[in-house]
């Protein structure tokens, strides 16, 4: 009956997704009077889960999954399911979780809701907060079905230090046929990535060109933050598709968001609002971006951005 | 190669949201639809793939009457018939089944959606339709060849890309970048013409329980007032991202 988390890792370690998927199992399994557990694929130490709540861990290690295969997790997870006996089964935002879930959701008959931003309002019935229409509302959504699927938004629920005693047993399910196979990867592994950021910063057609990007990325640099870019940046081809950021683009659910030199078109903020906190750098005053924003400069980014640069090195050197 | 398109019926981007019905129900009123801006540039690919291949391009959209004319625009832009499965929309899981039927009638080799709809956002049709069809599945995908039957696709992942290869008959989460944004296409007159001769079919659904059900909506609060800073005091922004937002 326990609730199962899917947890992910990246060479070895737990993503900071899967501590707070974990968490977020957790307020479930207290809510419906039940344990956590996890089923982690190819990572040899779970100890960090224990932290966040999880009572037991299911390990798997297999060659056949050390690329990701939406197939072969979803058959692992389901097995996982099945010799929990788990109603509930929690996921996070990532493309593979995105990827995966939908299959998992068919092989189990399982409802199945997206984007979701709190802990279950009810369990029975168990009815879930998440966003829609790409931010600009949010919809409580009741699942009928004997098993859930959640799959959480990033950085809603954040991370909740619960500590379990975590028992941890190798899980051997069985792989069925892969039949998508991974050729090759691209993966900027210097990078943070715009899913994985906790602070984005994004520069939009303000910034005139190209060659102006050093400083929007020396600040993410200082930052520890992922760069990202408005559509007309990554059309006009300043920057690579993959930094598009909005309705059409990719989300962003951050905990800061610094937008310089973008206007704030509706399709825009639609994409970016479901970050916490946002900073705005024109020099516009008038820029509708304005309306959307926690802080604000008022300001031309060639001038405000080198500064804050130095601040804010002068400021980490003391941290 | 037969080709499917699924087509959601979605608000413009630029469309204010409301609700009515006690916010139980997404308002149209004075709402401009529009084709589902990942699936119009999954639509413009399979239009690549009937000109340079030969393909044969089928789109489908399972909703009400209101969404022909969104049907009637992928007609324009070049495919060669419509579906319309007559059931209004509630839940990805009801759509998917429905779309899973028409796959298996028409026996088509490729299935084109879209990586997610701009309205629900659901995340969840092409991988269900996969799942119910036993097919392969691509999500994210941006960029895609077909020869014979081996598939090469290129998606993206967190923080890259890679590339996937695979076998017919395979459904695709597409998204920008299977096409660039200036290959899309805006029907023409010949096209608009031409559309309205296009078979137009409607098929009942078939009965599905739905597994989520919709209950309420909600806006978001309203913002409070921006905090400016003056250009001339930087410390003071990094003083309240410390702070007071907590965020650095
Ligand atoms: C169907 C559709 C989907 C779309 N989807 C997206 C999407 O997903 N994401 C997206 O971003 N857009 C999207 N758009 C485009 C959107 O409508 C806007 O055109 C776009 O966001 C504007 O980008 P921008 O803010 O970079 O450029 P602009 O609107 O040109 O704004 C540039 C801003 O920079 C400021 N500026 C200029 N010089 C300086 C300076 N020296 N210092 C500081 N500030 C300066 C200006 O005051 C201005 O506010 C979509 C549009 C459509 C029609
Ligand atoms: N009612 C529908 N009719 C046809 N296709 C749909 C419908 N709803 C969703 N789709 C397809 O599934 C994709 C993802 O939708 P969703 O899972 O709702 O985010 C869309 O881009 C469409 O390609």
């Amino acid at each position: 009956m326990s609730v199962l988390v899917y947890t992910e890792s990246e060479q070895g370690s737990f993503k900071k997704i899967a501590l707070e998927v974990a968490s977020y199992a957790k307020a479930v399994a207290n809510q419906l009077g039940t344990t956590v557990t996890a089923v982690t694929i190819n990572t040899e130490d779970t100890s960090a889960l224990a932290n966040y709540g999880v009572d037991k861990v299911l390990k798997v290690s297999h060659d056949q999954l050390s690329n990701f295969n939406a197939k072969g997790y979803a058959a692992v997870i389901k097995q996982a399911a099945e010799k929990e006996a788990a109603k509930v089964i929690i996921v996070s935002s990532s493309a593979n979780s995105k990827y995966l879930a939908p299959l998992l959701a068919i092989d189990l008959n399982a409802g199945y809701v997206t984007n979701v931003i709190e802990a279950p309002e009810s369990t029975s019935p168990f009815t879930v907060k998440r966003n829609a229409f790409t931010n600009k509302a949010f919809e409580l959504t009741q699942i009928n079905t004997d098993i859930k699927i959640v799959s959480i938004s990033n950085n809603s629920f954040g991370l909740v230090e619960n500590n379990a005693q975590a028992t941890a047993e190798d899980f051997s399910p069985s792989i069925p046929d892969l039949t998508v196979t991974v050729e090759s990867v691209d993966k900027a592994t210097d990078k943070v990535s715009i899913a994985d950021a906790e602070i984005v910063v994004s520069g939009g057609r303000g910034l005139k060109g190209p060659e102006n990007w050093g400083m929007i990325e020396e600040l993410a640099d200082v930052l520890g933050a992922a760069t990202a870019c408005s559509k007309p940046v990554s059309d006009l081809g300043w920057r690579p598709h993959a930094e598009h950021v909005g309705q059409t683009g990719k989300p962003v659910a951050s905990n800061l968001y610094i937008a310089i030199g973008i206007s704030g078109a509706i399709q825009h903020l639609a994409g970016i609002n479901a970050s916490k906190v946002k900073v705005v750098i024109n020099n516009d005053a008038d820029a509708p971006f304005f309306k959307a924003a926690d802080y604000g400069v008022v300001g031309d980014a060639f001038e405000v951005v080198p500064q804050l640069i130095e601040k804010l090195k002068a400021f980490k050197a003391q941290q | 190669m037969k080709i499917l398109v699924c087509i959601s019926h979605v608000p413009d981007t630029t469309s204010k949201i409301n609700f009515t019905d006690d916010n139980s129900k997404f308002d149209t009123n004075g709402v401009q639809f529009v084709i589902n801006p990942n699936d119009e540039f999954g639509l413009t690919r399979a239009m690549w793939f009937k000109e340079q291949q030969g393909a044969n391009v089928t789109v489908v959209n399972v909703g009400g009457q209101e969404t022909e004319p969104t049907l009637r625009k992928a007609l324009a832009i070049g495919a060669d018939a419509a579906i319309r499965v007559n059931m209004q929309a509630t839940d990805g899981f009801s759509v998917a089944k429905q779309l899973a039927n028409v796959v298996k009638e028409g026996g088509y080799d490729l299935v084109i959606a879209g990586r997610e709809s701009i309205d629900y956002n659901g995340s969840m049709v092409p991988g269900m339709v996969a799942g119910l069809t036993n097919a392969n599945f691509v999500n994210k995908c941006i960029g895609l060849t077909v020869e014979g039957s081996s598939v090469t696709a290129l998606r993206e992942i967190d923080g890259g890309k890679e590339t996937v290869s695979t076998t017919l008959p395979v459904v695709i989460g597409g998204q920008k970048g299977l096409v660039e944004e200036s290959d899309l296409r805006i029907p023409n007159m010949r096209g608009i013409m031409m559309a309205r001769k296009k078979p137009l079919t409607v098929v009942e659904a078939t009965e599905t329980t739905p597994e989520t059900t919709s209950i309420k909506f909600e806006k978001p609060a309203a913002k409070g007032a921006v905090k400016l800073v003056s250009p001339d005091n930087l410390d003071e922004l990094i003083n309240l991202l410390h702070n007071e937002a907590k965020v650095i």
